[in-house]
């Protein structure tokens, strides 16, 4: 990403040649017209939304009584939303959430590693770990909750039959609810990590490794001291991607466990969506809406901050 | 690299030994999935797994799904339709802004490009109520048209394409100009050829992304005759809550077409997020 920046600093509008300025005003019009259908989309699908979410959430409307039943509330829906047991709840989910991200990267990285130099058949290997990230959310959250059925599914048979006695309940107990969506959300995300990780790999030069050797660095050491610091670029993009990842396994939760039992494995996105289309409660779900927002826009830009200190470009 | 090309590896077979029992994790629940949706009822959950059914029920089974009381093929084709009308969609006002943000020099152009990207950290669902507002006062509520307008304006497209579209070589868009040729000209004739393992890409994401969607279709989808693929399953799993094989038959159904579209495009999937991811 910072590149980003980098790119439009060096792309600054070359002012060598102000003379033709009827071809500045043909890039001018050029430029606007291809960028027109982006620009209005985004702006009326997104930006102009993300404003209102903002302007309901101080409202106490409901889709039922319709916009002229609105009245101004203040934060009245946001003093509510945090004596909201659910809510906290998911809140809480998140951020246990989230400490699967730095898991599932590790995991990924020595994956990588080992495919990219290790291993035969490599790209049958890519395809295979590939495989659940382009699958149906929805039919992958069907064909596990059949494998975590507490009594007969597969899953448990295979521990019990391995001599495991109190075997876990997996989507049908709050203890195991939550833990049951992780292992899910890791088996889907490791095969896109590992492409990513190998493509960084694949960047590093071989004469580090050859150098290293020479020097009698153990593999160990060479894996910590070149791969990982040289890696960090792609583990600080996807740190990013993943902890926004977990804002939105709405898809998963809502069909695998609906948020149960007990709400032990709601999170902020289902709630939200639970109470603006089944409770209708418009401007409350806003309140919801924008402190996802925030929380989203504060982990991001402390992420930027902290990429100073451990990210090497 | 230092021994022959006919010495094998022992480590390397080693290690090719080991992740294969752990690529078993990541194949098994598809194998076990497929497998349930040939069996009867009885023997779904039968332990130890039977993996070659010893009844076979695969017939009974997918014509429950495909001519039972959920019609598939008609969310088939809607999730077609839509998967295919966003992709082209999405890909092209991506690729247009792109161009424009790598290559053409205007006013407020870096900014624009901001605004652009900042779009990129809203998450979906902050923004889905007002979307909702906005639809069901101009109609478009339970239509197609805007289930694919909703997916048509990506910054990540947008963001990725333009990278490409920078490493196109500026002299051939120059000299192109030189020669008289209008910025569309140049586009259409000179650049969007440059680039066009980028969109393809970005297009095989955006289908797959589309064809997976659930909540967009939930939300703004009403009438059955609308509804998507994954709509559908749902609505068959709620149905037949407890049979499973049949709901592992709609499982197969939703997924089976996609990965053998992902088997058949798997370089250029992989290399293309490899590529926009390292770009990115």
């Amino acid at each position: 990403m910072k590149q980003i920046a980098t790119d439009t600093a060096i792309k600054k509008p070359a002012t060598k040649s102000r003379k033709i300025s009827k071809n500045d005003l043909r890039n001018n019009v050029a430029g606007y017209l291809f960028i027109a259908p982006m620009l209005i989309g985004s702006a009326v699908l997104i930006l102009f939304p993300i404003i209102a979410s903002f302007f309901l959430s101080f409202t106490d409307w409901n889709f039922v009584t319709g916009l002229g039943g609105a009245s101004f509330v203040g934060l009245d829906n946001f003093s509510a939303l945090f004596q909201d047991s659910i809510f906290l709840k998911g809140l809480t989910n998140n951020f246990i959430l989230l400490l699967v991200v730095p898991f599932g990267l590790a995991i990924s990285l020595i994956l990588a590693v080992v495919i990219n130099k290790g291993v035969y058949f490599k790209d049958t290997f890519k395809v295979i770990y590939f495989m659940p990230y382009i699958s149906s959310t929805v039919a992958i959250a069907l064909v596990f909750q059949v494998l975590f059925h507490p009594t007969a599914g597969p899953i448990n048979q295979i521990l019990m039959a391995l001599g495991v006695e109190n075997v876990p309940g997996w989507i049908a107990s709050s203890d195991w609810s939550l833990i049951s969506v992780m292992i899910i959300i890791v088996w889907t995300q490791i095969g896109f990590q590992i492409i990513m990780y190998i493509a960084a790999l694949q960047n590093i030069s071989a004469q580090l490794y050859e150098a290293a050797n020479v020097d009698g660095a153990s593999k160990w050491y060479q894996f910590f001291k070149i791969t990982v610091p040289l890696v960090t670029p792609t583990t600080f993009l996807l740190l990013i991607q993943g902890v926004v990842h977990t804002f939105k396994v709405f898809d998963l939760i809502i069909v695998l466990t609906e948020g149960g039992p007990a709400n032990s494995s709601t999170i902020p996105v289902l709630y939200l969506y639970q109470q603006a289309f089944e409770e209708l409660k418009t401007g409350y779900a806003s309140a919801i809406s924008v402190i996802l927002f925030l929380i989203l826009i504060a982990i991001t830009f402390l992420q930027w901050i902290g990429q100073k200190k451990w990210v090497n470009y | 690299m230092e021994t022959g090309l006919k010495t094998i590896k022992w480590p390397k077979v080693f290690a090719t030994l080991l992740f294969a029992i752990i690529g078993l994790l990541f194949i098994t629940p598809f194998l076990w999935m497929i497998s349930s949706s040939f069996k009867t009822e009885a023997d779904v959950l039968k332990f130890p797994i039977e993996w070659i059914p010893s009844t076979w029920n695969a017939v009974e089974n997918y014509s429950e799904v495909w001519a039972g009381t959920k019609s598939f093929g008609l969310y088939y084709w809607n999730s077609i339709k839509i998967a295919v009308l966003t992709t082209i969609g999405s890909a092209g006002f991506s690729c247009l802004a792109a161009y424009a943000f790598a290559k053409i020099q205007f006013k407020g152009r870096d900014m624009l490009f901001l605004v652009v990207l900042a779009t990129y950290m809203i998450p979906p669902q902050a923004i889905i109520i007002p979307q909702y507002l906005i639809y069901s006062s101009s109609g478009l509520i339970d239509t197609h048209l805007g289930l694919i307008l909703l997916n048509c304006f990506s910054a990540f497209g947008t963001f990725m394409l333009r990278q490409f579209f920078i490493s196109v070589n500026d002299e051939i868009i120059e000299s192109a100009r030189m020669d008289g040729a209008g910025h569309f000209r140049t586009f259409f004739s000179m650049a969007l050829p440059l680039v066009k393992p980028a969109l393809a890409t970005y297009a095989i994401l955006r289908f797959i992304w589309t064809w997976n969607d659930y909540q967009n279709p939930l939300i703004f989808l009403r009438s059955e005759t609308q509804y998507t693929i994954q709509i559908g399953i749902k609505q068959f799993a709620d149905a037949h809550g407890s049979i499973y094989s049949l709901m592992m038959a709609a499982a197969v159904s939703a997924i089976v077409p996609l990965l053998v579209v992902f088997i058949i495009g798997q370089k250029q999937v992989i290399e293309g997020i490899a590529l926009g991811g390292v770009k990115g």
